[in-house]
Parts: structure tokens; C-alpha cells; sequence
């Protein structure tokens, strides 16, 4: 049994050393050989983390609601671990881009924070997978915290365009001058490192998938073995006096 | 036929019980009323004209009663397990959802069918001849608030921090339904053409029938088999 587990375990191992060796080679990149944009000048660079996390948490929100609704189909718990580990990740990396956008819109815009399209429903789908999160932690049992999951899971997931479009005509009736931020004649250098940062946050994003998933699994035959030993201690109970 | 029946049935219980009890609508109506008055005080306006802050005042205390009275209608149901006795009916489950839906839109109407016209007094502004059309926003709007609270409601409710959680998960969600009951409400009060505000009427539209399929679809998995 070991060696079949260790060999189910060895994907994650490679992509675990993956990870590790693009990192530092994105951080050389980005640091060296990407050039300094002319008008932000050094603060540009944390580009190449917002962006590729701001892909993973969507990666994330979309894979949670595909397995959601699979889960309410099948019925599966395989793919409710599927759709918890995403959402936990889907949360982990929009933190990322949240922190990450005030940082640079600080000395970009001059705020830290403004009522923007984008910023907005990046927020509001934050919110919404937050609370996915609470609410499941709520539930009294793992079957229950996985319908409603994926309910959550699947009516934010419809509600996200539409948050998109009411927050953009809500801020569209106001033109500021924040359309700036769009990435058309990107210089091939910047394009080639973000390319290569979304390709590592991407495969970060797999690595911690899947090692959830285990964690997952892993909870589950605990749970499944604490409560094998409490019947059986019980029956021994009931017999003993 | 009898689904039909079924969904009115549902909300003719939630209307007969707090007829009887008058607990809600008389601790809705103050709530709402208090949101107004704080607001009232916090603003000066005597200063501000209430065309520019009125529709986000107005929807503030509205929501915020919505929140209570969808919360509420499935309190009730847990109260004493009566929820076992309605979902032990041989009729699809999606139509005890839409009587709940029914009874939420039916209480939180009852609540701006009187916050509305005190409004007005309190605030000294006018409708004009554009009620009509602020009626329209006022029930598509409470519509999609009470379809997509009452799929949340009934979840939250079976956990123990339940009146904490349902805003936590409803007003994220809410977000478009807010914005074009404001947006909306807003042009009206100023009274601008229609057509700078049908995209907004639009959306609530869409918000209705995308949220109310969805939900009918999902509440099945909201409820323990």
C-alpha cells in the first residue's frame, strides 16, 4: 500500500521542484531582464504577480463552479474536494491581487483604492467566495457543507458578469481617466515575463490543488477511522460490564 | 394546477401566520422607519438636496429590512422542525421555495408600501409622474433580492450563526440588484428621460430570471434529504 501511494504522490512531487526551480527564474526575470517601464518606472514589475494571480483566482472561481455543478449532478465527493480546494485558492490568490493592486496604484493613481469597474467586482468576488468559505464552515456535516458550496459556488459564479456589467455602467457614467490600465503594445520582453509568471502561478496553482485534494481525502479516512473506532468502541463498551 | 396552488398556499400560511402574530410587520416597519431617521440625522439636509442621496437611502432601508424579514421567514420554519411537515407534501420541493419567494417579495412590499410615502414627508421631495415607473423598479427589484435571499436564507438558517451569515453571503451577491435599484431610483427622483435608465430596469429583469430559474433548480439541494 506505501509504495501505491508514493507513486500516486510523485506528479506532485514533480511539479512541487517545477515550482521551485521557475520561481527563482521568474524573480531574475522580472527583476533583470524585463525592462523598467518608462512612465511607472520600477513599480510596474509587481505586474507580473497581480496579473498571473489575478488569472489563478479566475482559474480558481471557474473550476469551482464546474465542479460544483458536476458535484450536485454526480454526486461525487471527489469533485466537491475539487471545487473546496478551489474556492480556497480562488480566495488565496485574489488577497494576492488586492493587496498587490493598491500597492501599485498608490504611486500610479496617487489612491490606494478607487471605485473602479475591475477593482470592484474583483472585491465583490472575493466576498462572495469568503463567504462560501464561512458558510461551509458552518455546515453541520461534510455532505451538507458541500451542497451548499456548490450552490454558492454555482449562483456567484452566474452572478459574476452581471456584477461586472452593473459596476461598469455604475462607474461608466463617471469617464475617469483609469482606462489607461488596459495591456495593449505591451513591449515582447514584459509580454514574454508575464507569459512565463502566469505559466508558474499556474502550475503553483495545480501543485496546491492537488495537495489539497489529498489533504482532503486524507480528512476524510480520519474522519471515516475515528468514527469505525468509536462504534467499535461502543460495541466494546456495551459488552464489557 | 396544484403546483400553482402549492406556491400559494405556502405564502397564503407565511401571510396567515403573521396576520395573527403581527410580530414582523409592525418590528420590520420601525426598523426601516429607524434606518430613515438615522439617516436623517447624519445628513443635513437642509444643506443636501435629497434628490442626490435619496435613492441610496431609501434602498439602504430597504434592504436592510429585506435581509430581516427573509431571514425571519425561515427562522419560523425551523421553529418547532415545521419545515419537515411542509416538505412531507407530495409536491416538488421548488414550490415551497417559491411560496417563501412570494411571501418575502408580499412583506418587504408591505414594509415600502409605508416607508415610501413617509419618505416623502420626512424628506420633503416628490415622485411626480414618474411613480409609476419607480413602482416598477421598487417590485423588480424586491423580486430578485427576495429570490436569490430566500435560496441563501434557507441554508443560514440551519446553522447557529445564521442572522449573521445570510447578509455576509446575500449582499456580495445583491451587488447588481443594488446598484440598479439605486442607479434607478436615482434617475427617477431627478427625473431624467427614460431611456438613461431602461438598461438598469434591464438588468434587474435579467437578475430576476436568471436567479429565479437558478434557484428553483438548486433549492432541492439547500434543504437535508
Amino acid at each position: 500500500m506505501p509504495d501505491a501511494s508514493r507513486s500516486r504522490y510523485l506528479p506532485q512531487q514533480a511539479l512541487l521542484l517545477l515550482v521551485a526551480v521557475l520561481f527563482p527564474v521568474c524573480l531574475y526575470v522580472v527583476f533583470a531582464v524585463a525592462p523598467t517601464e518608462q512612465k511607472m518606472g520600477v513599480v510596474q514589475r509587481i505586474f507580473y504577480f497581480h496579473v498571473p494571480s489575478a488569472l489563478s483566482a479566475f482559474l480558481g472561481v471557474t473550476l469551482c463552479a464546474a465542479a460544483s455543478a458536476i458535484y450536485l449532478w454526480k454526486r461525487d465527493r471527489r469533485f466537491d474536494l475539487v471545487a473546496h480546494a478551489s474556492a480556497e485558492l480562488a480566495v488565496l490568490f485574489c488577497t494576492i491581487v488586492l493587496v498587490t493592486g493598491p500597492i501599485w496604484a498608490r504611486p500610479v493613481w496617487g489612491v490606494w483604492w478607487t471605485g473602479e469597474a475591475r477593482l470592484t467586482s474583483t472585491l465583490v468576488l472575493w466576498l462572495i467566495f469568503a463567504g462560501y468559505l464561512v458558510l461551509r464552515g458552518s455546515a453541520e456535516n461534510a455532505d451538507q457543507a458541500a451542497r451548499w458550496g456548490a450552490i454558492v459556488a454555482v449562483v456567484g459564479f452566474l452572478d459574476l458578469p452581471i456584477i461586472y456589467k452593473s459596476v461598469e455602467w455604475w462607474r461608466g457614467l463617471h469617464p475617469k481617466v483609469l482606462k489607461a490600465s488596459g495591456g495593449q503594445g505591451l513591449d515582447p520582453t514584459m509580454e514574454k515575463t508575464l507569459l512565463l509568471c502566469t505559466l508558474t502561478f499556474f502550475l503553483l496553482f495545480g501543485y496546491l490543488l492537488m495537495e489539497r485534494c489529498r489533504l482532503g481525502r486524507l480528512q476524510d479516512e480520519v474522519e471515516a477511522l475515528v468514527h469505525a473506532a468509536r462504534r467499535t468502541g461502543a460495541a466494546a463498551g456495551r459488552r464489557s460490564p | 394546477m396544484t403546483y400553482l396552488r402549492a406556491v400559494g398556499l405556502v405564502a397564503a400560511k407565511d401571510l396567515k401566520t403573521e396576520l395573527r402574530s403581527r410580530e414582523q410587520a409592525v418590528t420590520l416597519l420601525f426598523f426601516a422607519l429607524l434606518v430613515l431617521v438615522v439617516f436623517n440625522f447624519a445628513f443635513d439636509f437642509t444643506i443636501i438636496d435629497f434628490v442626490t442621496f435619496g435613492a441610496g437611502i431609501l434602498w439602504v432601508s430597504f434592504i436592510f429590512a429585506g435581509v430581516l424579514a427573509i431571514s425571519r421567514s425561515f427562522q419560523i420554519e425551523r421553529e418547532q422542525d415545521r419545515i419537515q411537515g411542509i416538505l412531507l407534501a407530495p409536491v416538488d420541493r421548488s414550490a415551497f421555495y417559491l411560496g417563501k419567494v412570494a411571501a418575502s417579495i408580499l412583506f418587504m412590499s408591505a414594509v415600502e408600501a409605508i416607508v415610501l410615502p413617509l419618505s416623502v414627508l420626512m424628506f420633503n421631495y416628490r415622485f411626480g409622474p414618474r411613480i409609476g415607473l419607480a413602482l416598477l423598479v421598487l417590485i423588480l427589484n424586491t423580486i430578485g433580492f427576495a429570490a436569490v435571499g430566500t435560496l441563501f436564507a434557507c441554508m443560514t438558517t440551519q446553522t447557529r450563526r445564521g442572522e449573521l451569515l445570510l447578509p455576509l453571503l446575500l449582499f456580495p451577491a445583491a451587488v447588481p440588484i443594488s446598484l440598479a435599484a439605486v442607479k434607478a431610483t436615482g434617475h427617477i427622483l431627478a427625473g431624467r428621460p427614460f431611456e438613461r435608465y431602461a438598461s438598469w430596469i434591464a438588468l434587474s429583469c435579467a437578475y430576476d430570471i436568471i436567479f429565479l430559474a437558478a434557484a428553483v433548480l438548486l433549492f432541492d439541494y439547500a434543504l437535508d434529504d
